[in-house]
């Protein structure tokens, strides 16, 4: 035994023991307490955190519905998309990732930056689209570097696809990134940062049946981002069908016969209000706003002089010139200012006070009665007509037509046009109204503004005898188990009173314009259909001298503007139809023969090339 | 030659306790690594042979009588401080710290050796100067040089885990022996100003632990991204725990480390606190049986011997527990019996051996 002693003592040895054995337990009480307030007290939280850690909500865009023509034509359809966006939490080098991305789909890095910036605004779960619409090449690039692409996904979108291209992509509108205000707006909608909603159009019109319902899939992932598995998928629901109204040949054949032009031509089913077509020229290709539009496409669209994003057909204010004299004769033959029969002589000129108002044809159209002069579009019978009429009974017959007031029309941003009154005028301008300015108003000069749909409006009321019918857009919506949640309903806004026998004697002279030698409107003649119709030529600026000679040096701006108003057939009307040509010249050498393409369309008849047959065709 | 006695009082007690704690470690090591893909051998199986060759180490321990080891301690003190000085120059570098001695068949860390080999030399030397009313500080200056020493070079690896560990079971061997009130009170305003100078000894990283320590909120998809992830695993195991091989995070990889020093973390997602609370309990009556079986040692040494093995348990076990549910800064200390590692299992186990050794020979006079 060791010498030293003083270790002998055991009782003392005892409490030592007991003192270890006393700390080692507290200890491990202290663990097992700090455990139980992990484990027990905040397991909820913890366990929510886990589940954070693992579950990530992945939206799955809704195909948005498809549109298709009253005949079931499908003109706006979806095609896949692929996109390239990122797990922002997933990145471990943000500036590798984007010089390699940047390289990978040929895409300016800082225009990469400015997307990952602008996604801050997603929720943390939400990938950040940096690149939508990839090619396949770009894709299998970005596929075969993913492992050195650290959080990069590629998702699939339903993209809107356009079958026609650039055909009523004013009806259709176009869709775009819902914005800060849009968001304020359709909150409690489901709408998130980075959805898309459609801006103008039907798109934006209908929005709400065509997004559908956005789907999800709840994945499981690991620390890297890497999907694991899938824990449950919601399917998206696609958008209802949407069928319009269009006539997909007529729409067609409008466009194709406007091209190279600047205008719009309207076709309204005269029995129904039904819109057949809506074309309004130059447009411009929707697919450029679903793939995302740059800048410089953007500024283009907005800078060319013809508006192509503007739906003249709706928004196009311009003076409907000698179309109007349907309107003028209306109201004259109603108030008994005049009959068929009343004659007047055409001289080529007409005095009031000390002003001198020219007939287009300068040389006069001798004694001239109310067929005469519909068919050869005079103006000093409707000069002299409507200064015996007074401007308020003749806007009173234009109000009732619809002209110069919106139509509460579908589609959104419909101009209201004028029609000008006394008191309109004292109001607008604190001026008294003059008799000179009735008498350009009876040719639709002057302040009377139209829009070509409210033409058309007017026009099928002419052709069904005298109902101002809502024009409509959409013809059904329709789920897709075939249920219908709007159809349309021909709605009569007035019943327009002509008086006895007035409404067929102006048809009479339109059926004339159109058909008898020296008609103004004969290029819209159809072998074996009658169509009935009226030119216009809308003076842009007055022109002093010769017509002929200046016009071929008059520049494009300072042009006039060509119209036709038409229905046929001329004894059932079926198709009314308005045609406005900007700078276009002649209503009856430009506008008339793209009106006959749509009524040849419409019936189904073999469409001709709208050129106009040689001659003059006057007014 | 053989005494019959030393098979009648083999100590089975602790030895099925400290199997049955390798197996859970090795089952849960299993379903931390489960979702790892790459050729080899699966890691629980290495555990399991590391356990296997611990095994055979403790047994072979148990063969010879401790008390050699009492002559032999100077012997293996001076041995291992002269590898430790290896490490300095021919150490092999990973991960920022040299720790390994590349021996050819394998990889040696003796700072892990050390750790037994302090707990000779103090038993040895307090055995032999007992002072039963306290040591003074003249009496406590050989200790202390015997610890500074492979403290300091430890230190310089740097490894302050095993370091810290040295420390803590020397103190615990010094308490134990016994020490005059002036002398405890002059060591503990020592270490409060040594603590203070140490601050500023410590490596950035050192450094940035503790702050992160303090708040890991603070960094944290960086240096706090281990302690909150581990305590979002166990807190998120519950009262019942996900279920074997359930664990989200770690069978995702959310959990770092998890088959290392956040061993733990794993068994306390899937098994929750049902589960920690009897694995605790079997700890704890480790460290219980080990307590006791210092005292029924047959002599100062055993005694001394035991208290040190025991404290190196409790230590390892205290300090990684203590880190991994956010008590303690994260010092990389594994969990003894349950973290993935050949070193730490044969040093539990040749501590084991000592334990046992002691143990089956208490009625040996």
């Amino acid at each position: 035994m060791n010498s030293d002693s003083d270790w002998s003592g055991k009782p003392d040895l005892t409490k030592r023991f007991v003192a270890l054995s006393l700390v080692a337990v507290v200890v491990f009480l202290l663990l097992l307490l700090r455990l139980w307030y992990l484990q027990v007290i905040n397991a909820e939280r913890y366990q929510a955190l886990s589940e954070r850690n693992r579950i990530r909500y992945m939206p799955i865009a809704a195909p948005r519905g498809p549109i298709f023509d009253r005949d079931g034509h499908l003109l706006v359809d979806n095609r896949p998309s692929f996109g390239v966006s990122v797990m922002r939490q997933d990145v471990d080098d943000r500036d590798r990732l984007l010089e390699r991305l940047s390289f990978h789909l040929e895409t300016d890095r800082a225009q990469l930056e400015a997307r990952l910036e602008a996604g801050r605004r997603f929720p943390f779960y939400r990938p950040v689209p940096l690149a939508d619409d990839v090619s396949r090449e770009m894709l299998e690039r970005v596929q075969e570097n993913s492992l050195d692409l650290h959080g990069v996904l590629i998702d699939v979108q339903p993209l809107r696809s356009y079958p026609y291209e650039d055909a009523a992509a004013h009806i259709f509108g176009y869709l775009g990134e819902v914005t800060e205000r849009d968001l304020a707006r359709l909150q409690g909608l489901g709408y998130r940062p980075g959805d898309f909603v459609g801006k103008t159009g039907m798109e934006q019109t209908l929005e709400d049946y065509l997004r559908g319902a956005a789907g999800q899939r709840l994945v499981e992932v690991d620390v890297l981002g890497k999907e694991l598995r899938v824990l449950q998928v919601q399917d998206p629901v696609p958008g209802n069908k949407v069928y319009l109204t269009l006539k997909r040949d007529v729409q067609l054949a409008a466009e194709r016969a406007l091209r190279g032009h600047a205008g719009s031509a309207v076709a309204l089913d005269v029995r129904t209000g039904e819109v057949l077509a809506l074309a309004s020229v130059p447009s411009f290709n929707p697919a450029l706003f679903a793939r995302g539009i740059t800048g410089t496409e953007w500024i283009e669209l907005l800078q060319n002089p013809r508006h192509p994003l503007q739906n003249k057909a709706i928004k196009g204010q311009y003076p409907p010139a000698s179309t109007f004299k349907i309107v003028t004769a209306l109201a004259a033959l109603r108030a008994g200012v005049a009959t068929p029969n009343t004659q007047v002589t055409c001289s080529g000129s007409f005095t009031l006070g000390n002003h001198v108002f020219r007939c287009w044809k300068r040389t006069g159209h001798g004694v001239t009665d109310m067929r005469k002069a519909m068919r050869e579009s005079c103006d000093i019978w409707f000069y002299k007509v409507g200064l015996d009429l007074g401007i308020e009974r003749l806007a009173e017959m234009g109000q009732e037509f619809g002209l110069g007031q919106s139509l509460g029309f579908e589609l959104a941003g419909e101009k209201q046009g004028l029609m000008p009154t006394r008191a309109w005028k004292r109001q607008r301008m604190g001026q008294p109204w003059y008799d000179g300015e009735t008498v350009i108003a009876a040719i639709g000069q002057g302040f009377v503004l139209t829009t070509p749909l409210q033409l058309a409006v007017m026009t099928a009321a002419v052709a069904n005898g005298g109902a101002l019918l809502q024009p409509q857009i959409v013809k059904r919506v329709e789920g897709w188990d075939g249920q219908v949640f709007r159809e349309a309903q021909p709605e009569v806004i007035r019943q327009i009173d002509f008086g006895d026998g007035n409404l067929a004697a102006v048809r009479r002279s339109l059926d004339a314009a159109v058909n008898e030698p020296q008609a103004t409107g004969r290029a819209s003649r159809i072998e074996g259909v009658r169509v009935a119709g009226k030119t216009g030529t809308a003076q842009v600026v007055r022109l002093r001298d010769d017509k002929d000679k200046i016009v071929r040096e008059t520049p494009y701006r300072f042009r006039d503007h060509a119209l036709f108003v038409a229905y046929a057939p001329a004894d059932d009307p079926e198709i009314a139809v308005a045609v406005v040509v900007e700078h276009g010249q002649s209503g009856g050498a430009t506008a008339a023969p793209i009106a006959r393409a749509m009524i040849e369309a419409y019936l189904g008849l073999p469409v001709s090339e709208p050129v106009a047959p040689a001659g003059h065709y006057g007014d | 030659m053989f005494d019959r006695r030393l098979l009648l009082n083999f100590d089975w007690t602790l030895l099925i306790t400290v199997s049955a704690l390798a197996l859970i470690g090795t089952a849960s090591l299993h379903s931390a690594t489960s979702g790892w893909m790459g050729g080899g051998t699966p890691l629980y199986l290495k555990q399991l042979s590391w356990f296997g060759i611990g095994l055979f180490l403790a047994l072979l321990i148990c063969c010879f009588d401790y008390r050699h080891l009492e002559h032999l301690g100077s012997h293996f003190f001076v041995i291992n401080l002269a590898l430790l000085v290896a490490v300095l120059f021919f150490g092999k570098k990973t991960m920022g710290a040299t720790r390994w001695l590349d021996l050819g068949l394998f990889n040696l860390q003796p700072s892990e050796v050390m750790k037994v080999v302090i707990i000779i030399a103090f038993a040895r030397y307090f055995s032999r100067h007992g002072h039963f009313r306290g040591h003074r500080l003249r009496e406590l200056a050989i200790p202390f040089a015997l610890l500074v020493l492979p403290v300091v070079l430890v230190l310089k690896q740097p490894d302050l885990g095993t370091s810290l560990l040295i420390l803590f079971i020397a103190v615990v061997m010094v308490l134990f022996a016994g020490i005059s009130r002036g002398v405890l009170v002059f060591l503990l305003l020592l270490a409060i100003l040594g603590a203070g100078g140490g601050w500023f000894m410590l490596h950035d990283y050192q450094k940035e632990r503790i702050y992160t320590f303090l708040n890991p909120e603070r960094d944290p998809l960086g240096s706090g991204y281990h302690i909150i992830q581990s305590k979002i695993a166990i807190g998120s195991g519950g009262t019942l725990g996900k279920g074997f091989m359930q664990g989200t995070q770690s069978q995702l990889s959310f959990l770092p480390e998890r088959h290392t020093d956040f061993a733990f973390s794993v068994f306390a997602e899937e098994w929750g606190f049902a589960g920690c609370l009897v694995l605790l309990l079997l700890y704890l009556f480790l460290v219980m049986w080990g307590i006791s079986i210092a005292r029924r040692a047959a002599d100062r040494f055993g005694m001394l011997l035991a208290v040190g093995v025991t404290a190196m348990f409790f230590w390892h076990i205290v300090i990684n527990l203590g880190m991994v549910i956010g008590l303690l800064p994260v010092v990389g200390v594994p969990l003894p019996l349950f973290s993935y590692g050949g070193t730490s299992m044969v040093t539990t186990m040749i501590g084991t051996g000592l334990l046992l050794n002691v143990s089956m020979r208490r009625f040996m006079f």
